[in-house]
């Protein structure tokens, strides 16, 4: 894992002395809320329904320990003793007290974590794939490449009035666990035939109210290159992105009016002038970075066999984890989408568990997924037995992985001042009517947004749900055929939409369309993608 | 036209008017330019040698385009005056002096306390720029 050296612990230490200044000369009245607005956005404070809501940055998804265990500590000192994980792989805590957040944002200081650009119009944190380091299937682990990122737009004097936010997500696989092409900018980490390590970039992707999925506009940047290429897309993006209408202004309506062929020519141009400017990182930066993301000391020749006798723990490897690129080692996902649960949320003690956890059985690392669980990337499979054990007494053994009740929901109406409607209620309905055949229906990823901004990522749901506000009144809309992973695909809507029981309703009868047509091993979203949305339509309408 | 409140050079400032880019084509012995959000800072790079003074206007604090200007005036060479006039405030000096800007004259004066610790907080900075400040990866390699 990164460890921060004195500069970089120095860059969060300014940020909470400088936060604390801002919030003294609110908190006695020496500038207006109008004023404190973009100061505090830029902290990831954001004022809500009921109270503040602070938005933790967790780089690239990754946690050590020790940094888990603070998040607990915070959610009991700070909050009503829950956190709620993003599917950006961040925190949020829903109920801060102004006064509270610059000792929050020390206490996150000491244990190398900040909120540093988790909102404003800046580049925000990086996501990146929740196995990285432990995939079979990576060509090498992302997250040294995020981190340079993280370093180079920390505080990136050019880009922090951008036109809208900006976030950009790091995977090295050709399986997408980061949903990368619904980004403004998707790096793939490859490599190629000369044996070399470069960037792809997919420049213009992205959900909100115009959902598109972002074009390849160099399949192969320099390693040496890519933070000067990514300077060069910004730098386009600054000058050149809409800034008449909040709603048009995101890099993907720009590449998408001048083209992905002009956009690119412009970057290629500004690239080509940036490349005199000295700007790249060495690769000496990278090394020590990476130095740092080598593998833990894994114990050679561990045993592969797994004792699968007890049947509620073989269900749950079998849902929950995946295969390790070290043999005698897997990846386990605990799930935070109890049956009836809030999706993403957890205690400050279950928060403390999973620490405890890591530190005993995974090297001490976590990670957050974009579909707001946590992952222990490095299990021993001899080991793996007693992990669940201690998860199911906790209630964090649900063996429900990309099935239908691990929803992906926004926090809606119940804390959002953007939200047209409740989110969470909805994934509680569906989660009850729906879990006892979970297992029969298969991988179904099933996604909610409260409103047209699509922080629940619904265009990219297998079946995706998109709450809004028609005449005062909750209606949710259905969307059927999304995808997030490397065939990336946006949902269509069905129809006119329903109300709170009627979605529920409505997304039984889908599954019960995809199990009357499904032909051999189909997943729901292959039925669809078969047999279209006529039968859907007329199951759910007719 | 608001005063110049900080300003990082020792030369006399320039006493001309600031004329706008369109007009500056036409006169070509004005000294004193000024760019507004939609102006190309691209076009100027022809006549930088004679230029003693570029204002960058921001009529709001959130409109960053002035920042890529400015840097785009530096990287070309340009060494006179760049100066940030508009809705200049505290918590956007420090940016705005490490993309280029060495004056700046806020449309509502600056708080000076406030101003001297936006300007020295952050001791480290992780880009270079072409104000000459080494980047974190710099001195760890240096």
């Amino acid at each position: 894992m990164y460890k921060y050296d004195t500069y970089d612990q120095a860059m969060v230490d300014a940020r909470v002395e400088e936060f604390r200044d801002q919030v003294r000369r609110r908190l006695e009245g020496h500038i207006t809320e109008d004023q404190f607005k973009p100061l505090r956005l830029m902290n990831g404070l954001y004022l809500q329904l009921h109270a503040y809501m602070l938005r933790v940055a967790i780089p690239y998804g990754t946690l050590s320990s020790a940094q888990m265990r603070m998040l607990g500590d915070i959610a009991d000192k700070y909050d009503r003793g829950y956190g709620h994980f993003t599917t950006r792989q961040n925190i949020q805590y829903n109920w801060i007290k102004l006064e509270d957040a610059g000792d929050i944002l020390a206490d996150l200081a000491s244990v190398e974590m900040h909120a540093i650009q988790t909102s404003g119009n800046c580049i925000r944190n990086t996501t990146s794939d929740q196995y990285a380091g432990a995939a079979a299937d990576e060509v090498v682990d992302p997250r040294p490449y995020a981190e340079l990122i993280r370093q180079w737009s920390t505080f990136h004097p050019e880009f922090s009035f951008l036109p809208r936010k900006f976030k950009m997500a790091v995977i090295a696989s050709d399986i997408d666990r980061a949903a990368m092409k619904l980004h403004d900018i998707g790096i793939q980490i490859v490599r190629n035939d000369a044996g070399e390590i470069g960037a792809a970039f997919y420049v213009g992707g992205g959900m909100g109210r115009t959902p598109m999925i972002a074009p390849c506009i160099n399949p192969f940047v320099p390693i040496d290159q890519f933070i000067t290429y990514s300077e060069a897309c910004l730098r386009v993006y600054n000058r050149y992105g809409r800034r008449d209408n909040k709603y048009k202004a995101r890099i993907k309506i720009l590449v998408h009016e001048l083209g992905k062929d002009e956009y690119t020519r412009q970057v290629e141009e500004e690239f080509a002038h940036l490349l005199s400017q000295n700007i790249e990182p060495p690769l000496a930066e990278l090394e020590r970075i990476k130095a740092m993301f080598a593998d833990p000391p894994f114990e050679a020749g561990a045993p592969d066999e797994l004792d699968r006798s007890d049947p509620d723990f073989a269900l749950w490897v079998d849902n929950n984890c995946v295969t390790h690129k070290q043999p005698g080692y897997i990846a386990a996902t605990i799930s935070l989408k109890p049956v009836g649960g809030i999706p993403g949320d957890a205690s400050g003690e279950q928060i403390r568990l999973m620490a405890d956890l890591a530190r005993q059985y995974s090297f001490d690392e976590l990670r957050v997924t974009h579909a707001q669980n946590i992952v222990l990337p490095h299990v021993k499979k001899a080991d793996l037995y007693a992990l669940w054990q201690v998860l199911e007494a906790n209630g964090l053994g649900t063996p429900n992985l990309d099935l239908v009740g691990d929803i992906i929901a926004c926090p809606g109406l119940d804390y959002c001042s953007l939200a047209n409607a409740r989110s969470i209620p909805v994934a509680q309905k569906i989660s009850q009517r729906l879990s006892g055949k979970a297992q029969e229906i298969g991988e179904l990823k099933l996604k909610i947004s409260g409103c047209i901004n699509a922080c629940g990522h619904h265009h990219a749901g297998h079946i995706g749900i998109l709450g809004v506000d028609r005449k005062g009144v909750e209606n949710y809309q259905l969307l059927l055929g999304g995808s997030e992973a490397a065939d990336t695909s946006l949902g269509q809507i069905t129809g006119p939409g329903f109300d709170e029981d009627g979605i529920v309703d409505a997304v039984e009868k889908a599954t019960q369309v995809y199990l009357a047509n499904k032909e051999g091993g189909e997943r729901f979203l292959d039925t669809y993608r078969r047999i279209g949305m006529a039968p859907f339509k007329e199951a759910i309408y007719g | 036209m608001a005063e110049v409140q900080f300003r990082f050079r020792t030369d006399e400032p320039v006493a001309d008017p600031a004329v706008t880019v369109d007009s500056f084509g036409e006169q070509s012995n004005a000294a004193a330019v000024r760019l507004e959000p939609g102006d190309d800072a691209r076009d100027l790079l022809p006549h930088l040698d004679r230029l003693q003074l570029i204002e960058v206007n921001f009529p709001v604090f959130g409109d960053g385009r002035g920042y890529s200007a400015a840097r785009i005036l530096r990287e070309a060479g340009y060494t006179g005056e760049l100066r940030a006039v508009g809705d200049v405030l505290v918590d956007q000096i420090a940016f705005l002096r490490r993309c280029g800007f060495d004056a700046f004259a806020p449309e509502v004066p600056l708080d000076p306390a406030d101003a001297e610790g936006a300007f020295t907080r952050f001791a480290e900075v992780y880009q270079p720029t072409t104000d000459g400040r080494a980047a974190i990866w710099a001195k760890r390699h240096g």
